[in-house]
């Protein structure tokens, strides 16, 4: 049996339904919500390189690439401000993040 | 051969990305990132894409998944007490996660996937070329703009980073160069005038002995 697009597609789709899942799940801890839109991330990088490879076009590897880069970057400043919100408020749960009131 | 790595991959995959969002303590979430990262990498060079697959590993397993680590043990934080609620959410998280399976899936499982070869490649994989070296023909002349829009992403992110974190704490001896340099004789120096027979404590003396006690 040969493994068609379809079927890199249903992994990605099956990625992306347990990072949705997670952030549900998870709602009170941040740290797991950053790991769960990590994950919904990866799912989209799958999708893109398994178009790439059965449409014979490198561009869809060229987005995945700059996908990376936002994700690492989205990581490295989320991380840097919870690691301020804690140094602040002592914990880091969800629902004590009303300072704003927005 | 290359279906039984797939699905080695794949179902790896998915069973630790259940346990990142399933595991009660997050170093093992994070752990198990790792590892759905490094399956996800196993599906890449399937696809033929070797560099962005080991681009992962480094990016995310050498990188971002120690910034996870590191905060995870840094951070002193009650994750049982995070942890409530938990049943309660799962029934909303599982019926939005569920309708976004079903919508997803039955796209492409009534619509049928057929790609529609349209041909019209905006570069199409080379076939006497590495996949590295087909990568980075295409990114430093075609797309050497976007390149440098993410280094300067990945810059701003670095400055971001440090200036959320970076903290100058009061009472701590810290080393000030500029101030040494900028040291001469009018700050440094004093030059008092002792009666004899007599003594005289400087003020600046007085002020730092009472400092340090």
């Amino acid at each position: 049996m040969t493994i068609g697009l379809g079927h890199y597609l249903t992994v990605a789709a099956c990625l992306f339904t347990l990072g949705i899942f997670g952030i549900f799940l998870n709602r009170k801890n941040v740290i797991v919500i950053l790991m769960s839109i990590e994950l919904m991330l990866l799912a989209v990088n799958i999708n893109l390189v398994a178009f790439s490879h059965f449409n014979g076009d490198l561009v869809g590897q060229v987005f995945a690439l700059f996908i990376l880069t936002v994700a690492a970057a989205e990581a490295a400043i989320g991380l840097a401000i919870i690691v301020v919100y804690f140094r602040n408020r002592g914990s880091i749960a969800v629902e004590d993040i009303n300072m704003m009131k927005g | 051969m290359t279906a039984g790595f797939f699905y080695l991959f794949s179902v790896l995959a998915v069973g630790s990305a259940a346990m990142v969002i399933l595991a009660k303590n997050p170093v093992h979430a994070v752990l198990f990132l790792i590892l759905t990262f490094f399956n996800a990498a196993g599906l890449f060079v399937l696809l033929g894409a070797e560099f962005l697959a080991m681009l992962l590993i480094v990016v995310y397993v050498g990188a971002v998944a120690v910034l996870f680590l590191f905060v995870v043990m840094m951070l002193d934080v009650d994750f049982a007490e995070l942890k409530a609620g938990f049943i309660k959410n799962a029934k909303v998280g599982a019926l939005v996660g569920g309708v976004v399976l079903a919508e997803l899936v039955a796209l492409f499982a009534f619509q049928g996937l057929t790609l529609a070869p349209a041909r019209t490649a905006a570069a199409a994989i080379p076939s006497d070329l590495s996949n590295t070296e087909a990568l980075g023909r295409l990114i430093y002349t075609k797309y050497v703009y976007f390149f440098q829009g993410a280094g300067m992403i990945l810059l701003v992110a670095m400055i971001g980073a440090i200036v959320l974190t970076l903290r100058h704490r009061e009472g701590v001896k810290r080393q000030s160069i500029s101030e040494q340099v900028a040291r001469g004789p009018a700050t440094a120096l004093e030059v008092i005038k002792v009666p004899s027979g007599g003594s005289v404590i400087p003020a600046a003396a007085k002020v730092s002995v009472r400092a340090a006690e």
